[in-house]
């Protein structure tokens, strides 16, 4: 006998956890905890859709809401991985047809999602609220017409960054007339015309719409109509920003604007004219998130335009912001947290804009809630990085591309391991880093010596032996995710360090020199860690052992070697033989 | 806890130890992605690559010299958008600028000193070459293929990193700049300007300025040569120009500023809100006061400029749609 915990008080106190790691942890205490923790755990985050199979998550949590969910390595995003790799999400959506019949959120990343799998959605989830495709892929605008057809309590369709074959602009007035429920609306990624006026009755009949990013293809002149019908929005992506200069349509404009007062956010601006800016001056003021990403505004405008948002937090912007612009941006806007700056001309031979290393380190000086930076620029130095460094202990996340690989510090020609050293030890909490420029191993002792908190690292074109690597795998005591492309490391310090590899998410080492036979090894020794070589050369047993792979993705993993996987792609494993020449 | 060590020996037939010569490392490297099956485009260059024809920060070739096998392209870094005075970059040539403070020392000068009468020329080649990229101090240097530069380097896959969704985005972009003004790149925006009477045109970057005032008081002064030259011809027994005399000059009612839109009608300068005009405009030009009357009004842009004669043919000017150029004698103001 002994006190026991009823357990309908226990559940009752789990409600109110939500964060996953707290879950984690109260299902370890003992065997009835975690019975009970995973009955009533309704949200559930699979980081790697490889890395567990929907039978095994339906088994453990049975009444789950919200799954969010994340496909293809990151540097997916940059074309590294070829066509048809994997990350489909119809066998989960099939799985959890049957099983959650309640499920409200999906929320996927870099996945595939086929019209098939829409379908299935809409038609499977009576409670269906929430959709969010991020950087998603494979699907047309048929499925989201489904989408809009049989989600009657439709709160939230997000397709940020996902491509979407656009068959036809209907699939917008698919929502049914009695669809009120719309709180979140982001068709920006999409290149089809979608009716105006069904859109415009759509804004007017949901209340409670507080985010709307439009597609570049709805017309500026007719944006205020939205904007009056939606006057509570909060976020709001423009399409077009580009008219013919009438004043009609520019006092339209401003005076829509002028309505909406409790807008935080604004994304967009499409082929920005300059002469239409002034018209949404008015809700600089309350501004928390700027995306200028894709608004070719020269420095004036730019500078003009961010120097009103006193509020800013986010600023995403393209390089023709230049030094000056950030220099006016560090002076106006002191609650900045984020920072972006985009290339205007990534792959042109010679800069096109006067942007340096001196605008981030302004920014640098003049904020001091800055900490995520993803900065592209074609010149740095160790001075400015220690400079940073010492501004900004409390940088999270830095990224930092200098456009052409392998240059140097450009006072000194001294590799920038200095600067990177300065960053990792004087920024304690930094979750996340992104490094280029001439780089040798000694960056990597610092990076293992002092990124204790360390959990994402992006490496390319720097390093000069296996020594680099191994700092890295084995200082690092926090990193889940180490994505590494064009770098002189090979089978000794992945095969050193391969334990470690089970205490991270995933491995990704692209046209760097790690060696079948080093894969194959490693795929046997490590039965929980699926190492898959992606080789389109063809079967690499028809090379020797000792040439290296073209790339390798290695992921912790219970659910046991893929079954998806396309002709380029093999798994090491058990079952590999090993012939030793 | 490490894999023993025995398992050491399926190691590539080069193995990369620690203790090996970076630039040992390198070449393997090198030899390896000779023979690796790439994804990158035709033609297109492993990152290591060879060191660039580049003159170093230095003056010095670093062709073999870099131990480890970077390129030296330091100089790159330093030549900004086409806003920088780059006669002070070709002056200074071997002696770089290097505090990058607002650009002080190449701070953005006016269309005066960058466009003087007597030209810059960068290896002999004439200003309408300036409208290609930004300024290139070694543009006489060719890259090892023997041909010049391409504006836009051969691309390494997925680097720089970024999306495909901004990347096509961007190639829109610069593909409409390109369209207006006949040339690629975003930074600078070109425009001949014309004078009537004048024996040879100019050229402007409009992008170097944001209101109608900057480039009015620009023109002024690039033009005012021909005024003051005019002036000083016809009224005898004043040799020196007073300011008061110069600006009552300028302010005169003789000159009205046009410019040919995108459709490619003549426009009167100042209608429109000045991103609108940069837009749209291709040329300008500094029209007779008496031929503007077909442009519906007779009355003065920001500043109009006076000239007595005008009696040479110009072939590049566009034969003016409003009547020709007129022989005019000086008309007191």
């Amino acid at each position: 006998m002994g006190y026991s915990f009823p357990e309908e008080a226990l559940e009752h106190v789990l409600w109110f956890l939500s964060s996953d790691k707290d879950r984690n942890s109260v299902s370890l205490v003992c065997k009835s905890w975690y019975e009970i923790e995973r009955w009533c755990r309704r949200r559930v985050f699979v980081g790697n859709c490889y890395a567990v199979t929907p039978e095994i998550v339906i088994r453990r949590f049975p009444e789950v809401r919200a799954l969010e969910m994340k496909g293809k390595p990151h540097f997916a995003d940059f074309n590294l991985v070829p066509e048809g790799w994997g990350a489909y999400v119809y066998p989960w959506i099939s799985a959890m047809s049957v099983a959650y019949p309640w499920l409200e959120e999906i929320k996927l990343k870099r996945m595939v999602v086929t019209d098939e799998s829409l379908e299935l959605i809409s038609k499977s989830f009576k409670n269906f609220r929430v959709l969010v495709l991020s950087s998603c892929e494979g699907f047309t605008t048929d499925g989201l017409a489904s989408i809009a057809a049989n989600c009657s309590n439709l709160r939230e369709l997000d397709l940020r960054d996902s491509e979407v074959e656009d068959l036809s602009g209907h699939w917008l007035s698919h929502f049914p007339d009695n669809c009120t429920s719309l709180v979140s609306l982001n068709m920006s990624c999409s290149g089809s015309e979608v009716s105006f006026s069904a859109l415009e009755r759509l804004v007017a009949r949901c209340p409670n719409l507080r985010t709307l990013r439009l597609n570049r293809a709805v017309p500026l002149e007719k944006l205020p109509n939205l904007l009056r019908r939606a006057p509570q929005l909060e976020e709001l992506g423009t399409g077009a920003y580009s008219a013919e200069i009438r004043s009609d349509i520019y006092s339209n404009l401003a005076e829509a604007f002028s309505f909406c007062k409790q807008l935080k956010g604004l994304s967009g601006f499409w082929d920005v004219v300059p002469a239409y800016l002034p018209a949404m001056y008015s809700v600089c003021s309350g501004l928390t998130s700027l995306n200028l990403s894709y608004a070719t505004l020269q420095c004036p405008d730019l500078t003009k335009l961010v120097s009103q948002c006193h509020s800013l937090q986010r600023l995403w912007v393209l390089d023709y912001i230049e030094d000056s612009g950030l220099e006016a941006l560090s002076a106006s806007c002191k609650d900045l947290q984020e920072l972006r700056v985009f290339p205007s001309d990534p792959f042109g031979a010679e800069p096109n804009v006067f942007l340096t290393e001196q605008g981030l380190v302004s920014v640098s000086e003049g904020c001091p809630k800055l900490q995520s930076v993803l900065y592209f620029c074609r010149q740095m130095s160790n001075a400015a990085l220690i400079t940073i460094a010492k501004n900004r202990p409390n940088m999270i996340r830095f990224r930092l591309c200098i456009i052409e690989p392998q240059v140097p510090d450009y006072l000194t020609l001294e590799p920038l391991d200095t600067g990177f050293g300065a960053i990792v030890k004087s920024c304690k909490e930094l979750r996340r880093l992104s490094m280029s420029g001439l780089l040798t191993d000694r960056v990597f002792d610092y990076i293992g010596t002092h990124a204790k908190k360390l959990e994402m690292l992006s490496i390319a074109f720097a390093g000069d032996s296996d020594l680099g690597l191994h700092h890295v795998l084995s200082g690092c005591d926090s990193l889940r995710k180490l994505e590494i492309r064009d770098c002189p490391f090979g089978d000794k310090a992945l095969l050193a360090n391969a334990a470690k590899l089970e205490t991270m998410r995933s491995l990704w080492m692209s046209s760097c020199s790690v060696s079948y036979g080093a894969c194959k090894l490693l795929g046997q020794k490590m039965p929980r860690l699926n190492v898959e070589v992606i080789d389109e050369r063809g079967p690499p047993d028809s090379r020797p052992d000792s040439c290296p792979v073209e790339k390798l993705y290695v992921y912790r993993t219970v659910g046991g070697r893929r079954i998806d996987m396309p002709g380029y792609v093999w798994t090491m494993d058990e079952d590999s033989t090993l012939e030793f020449s | 806890m490490s894999i023993p060590q025995e398992h050491d020996y399926i190691g590539s037939s080069e193995p990369l130890q620690v203790g090996k010569s970076s630039k040992d490392v390198k070449n393997n490297i090198f030899n390896l992605k000779e023979t690796e099956l790439r994804l990158g485009l035709p033609g297109s260059e492993s990152p290591e690559r060879k060191v660039a024809n580049g003159v170093s920060i230095f003056g010095k070739d670093l062709k073999d010299e870099s131990v480890n096998g970077f390129s030296h392209s330091p100089l790159k870094n330093f030549v900004s958008g086409a806003k920088r005075g780059f006669s002070d970059a070709i002056n200074d040539s071997g002696k770089w600028v290097l505090s990058m403070n607002g650009g002080s020392e190449v701070d953005l000068k006016k269309a005066d000193t960058l466009f003087s009468p007597k030209g810059v020329n960068v290896g002999g080649k004439n200003n309408n070459n300036l409208q290609s990229t930004p300024v290139k101090p070694v543009e006489e240097k060719k890259n090892e293929n023997g041909s010049t530069a391409p504006a836009s380097k051969a691309q390494v896959v997925g680097w720089p990193p970024v999306r495909s969704f901004r990347k096509n985005t961007l190639a829109t972009n610069l593909s409409k700049n390109s369209d207006v003004t006949g040339k690629s790149g975003s930074g600078c925006l070109y425009v001949k300007v014309s004078m009537d009477g004048a024996p040879y045109l100019r050229k402007i970057d409009l992008k170097t300025y944001s209101s109608y005032a900057e480039l009015s008081s620009a023109l002024e002064k690039m033009f005012s040569c021909f005024t003051i030259g005019q002036y000083s011809h016809g009224l005898a027994g004043q040799e020196i120009l007073s300011e008061s005399r110069l600006m009552d000059l300028l302010h005169g009612s003789e000159y009205v500023l046009t410019y040919e839109d995108k459709d490619g009608d003549w426009m009167l300068v100042g209608d429109v809100p000045w991103g609108m005009f940069t837009d749209s405009c291709k040329r300008l030009r500094i029209m007779k006061g008496s031929d503007a009357i077909g442009l519906g009004m007779a009355y003065n842009f920001l500043t109009t400029f006076r000239a007595s004669t005008c009696s040479k043919d110009h072939a590049e000017m566009q034969e003016p749609k409003l009547g020709k150029c007129n022989q005019q004698k000086d008309r007191i103001f």
